[in-house]
């Protein structure tokens, strides 16, 4: 103990002092989706989904064989869980506490918040390889288990789109995460709000317009395939204001001012 | 080195804070005392940005706290021990804070021995700590950036006494190395053992403040003998004021000495002579703190 107190809380001439870089930040938010017990298992049911996807294509008779229609599956699991991850990067601050530690060491919160944006686009591009991984397995046992061959064609549009549809699918999950700073009710509203969401306008003839132009799921479906046309890509972009673009912005007005206790 | 210039905190209309001021220099240890829900934690979490002031400013070495470059490598923070993932393990917590900080790993192992959780209990989820543990653990997270400045909100609570005794030992001699200590507790003697100065705070306003010299001298000697009226009479007989004390005690308005002198004069047996300093202090900070409270009572009971 001795040894250590010399260097102890003096008050000589510091070495000058940098602010932790936005990609320190980053890995630091990174490790939190993963340094916890409740998170790697997020993680790994995350990939297992994937597998699980593929294991039954692969054993479903009239299923799509080609490496393509593996890929494009896959997405649908790592799709819902995606949210659910960005949902609690945000709000697991807030349910632990741990918000006054993170934002007593970095008091500028915008900085904790774009870490924890370009953390959640790391695990989705992350989600979007292991869901090729298991793709690949998938096409290499297809002559295996099945009569069809091995296909490995894939278009640039179709990877392109699911990166992109991935990565909105983990903002939006960040960005009700940042509105509600409660993982229960932003993981519940989450899927329940858009889910009303569309019964509502799917009931409602003259609402019509409204599914096409504002339901997240509706717009982007056809991005799972690489089909969004020049139409299909607006309506996206207006989707995506009304279910990423808005909660973020009003999620990030909130955190910056809020009272961290 | 901090300060605190009329640094006001409503909340609607009602104020937690009003118009507080006072300093922290390096090399002292400043003991922020006031009951609780008295505006101390208010205070440092304004301090420290997580609360924006409705008025006023606080500042560390000039700055605001939102403006140092990296704040834990300047100021330690601990505000409640419970603001950490129950899932991570100490070393974890203290892991992921040492990036922010940019200070290596063997840091992290060095303040772990620093605050006695080295070895097995680093490696423990902080939801399996007791709540002495999770303080240690907010103390080492504190020290890691080795920070000129300490701010503490009650760091002792759940701390045993030998823990309590190591902290004072530990804040001691942060402040004598230089260092810049700010604590705050609800209870008197925790921070009287340790602290330099005294900052009293009741009903979100500074109420005394002033080094512990100034606020424990000069209050008088308590004298006790086996007859009160006599004791009484030959005091008063040397021109010393007194007043009635604990118990069969008098509290004389002098000090021991001029006591002491005045009484053998007289030859009257004492059984008791003291200067009344510790309860001094005391006095003063219930009757400060504590009105409040009776008031309270009195209601009820009414």
């Amino acid at each position: 103990m001795s040894t250590l107190t010399a260097a102890e809380g003096t008050t000589a001439a510091t070495p000058a002092i940098s602010p932790p870089s936005l990609l320190a930040l980053t890995r630091v938010e990174l490790r939190k989706s993963y340094d916890t017990r409740a998170g790697r298992w997020l993680l790994f049911t995350i990939g297992l989904a994937s597998l699980g996807v593929v294991a039954i294509a692969l054993f479903v008779d009239d299923a799509p064989k080609t490496f393509a229609d593996h890929f494009a599956i896959t997405q649908f699991p790592i799709g819902i869980l995606l949210p659910v991850l960005g949902i609690l990067l945000v709000t697991s601050e807030w349910s632990q506490r741990s918000a006054m530690t993170t934002f007593t060491l970095v008091p500028r919160r915008s900085r904790v918040l774009t870490a924890k944006v370009g953390a959640a686009g790391l695990l989705a591009l992350l989600g979007v390889v292991a869901a090729a991984l298991a793709s690949a397995l998938a096409t290499v046992l297809t002559p295996v288990f099945t009569d069809s061959p091995m296909d490995w064609g894939i278009g640039g549009d179709q990877v392109l789109q699911v990166v992109l549809v991935q990565l909105l699918n983990v903002l939006a999950g960040v960005a009700f995460g940042m509105l509600l700073l409660s993982s229960p009710l932003a993981i519940v509203l989450f899927f329940v709000l858009p889910t009303a969401f569309s019964i509502l306008v799917n009931l409602v003839g003259a609402l019509q317009w409204v599914r096409d132009w504002l339901d997240l799921s509706t717009a982007t479906t056809p991005m799972y395939e690489g089909d969004l046309d020049a139409q299909g890509w607006a309506q996206v972009a207006t989707s995506v204001a009304l279910w990423v673009a808005l909660p973020m912005a009003l999620g990030w007005l909130r955190i910056r001012r809020a009272e961290i206790s | 080195m901090i300060t605190i210039e009329h640094l006001t905190k409503r909340y609607g209309a009602q104020p937690a804070v009003s118009d507080v001021s006072f300093s922290c220099e390096p090399g002292t240890v400043t003991g922020f005392l006031g009951p609780n829900g008295a505006g101390k934690s208010t205070t440092l979490r304004s301090l420290v940005g997580l609360t924006t002031p409705t008025s006023g400013r606080a500042t560390v070495a000039g700055r605001d706290y939102r403006d140092l470059p990296n704040a834990g490598r300047q100021v330690g923070v601990l505000l409640d021990a419970g603001a950490q993932h129950a899932g991570r393990t100490g070393r974890e917590v203290l892991t992921l804070s040492a990036l922010v900080l940019g200070v290596g790993q063997e840091r992290v192992d060095e303040v772990l021995g620093r605050v006695g959780l080295a070895g097995k209990p680093a490696g423990k989820r902080v939801g399996n700590y007791s709540l002495g543990m999770r303080q240690r653990l907010g103390l080492a997270t504190a020290l890691l950036g080795d920070p000129q400045v300490l701010v503490l909100d009650e760091p002792a609570n759940g701390l045993d006494p030998d823990g309590i005794w190591w902290m004072r030992g530990l804040l001691r001699g942060f402040a004598d190395r230089g260092g810049t200590v700010l604590l705050s507790s609800h209870l008197l003697r925790e921070v009287e053992a340790v602290a330099d100065q005294l900052v009293v705070i009741a009903g979100g306003r500074i109420v005394a403040q002033g080094s512990k010299q100034e606020l424990l001298g000069g209050r008088g000697t308590v004298v006790r003998g086996p007859d009160r009226a006599l004791l009484d009479r030959a005091l008063h007989a040397a021109g010393i004021a007194v007043v009635p004390g604990e118990g069969d005690a008098l509290v004389a308005d002098a000090e021991p000495l001029a006591v002491g002198q005045a009484v053998a004069a007289a030859g009257v047996v004492l059984t008791e002579l003291r200067p009344a300093g510790g309860e001094g202090l005391e006095e003063l900070f219930r009757s400060l703190t504590h009105s409040d409270g009776t008031q309270q009572v009195q209601e009820v009971a009414a």
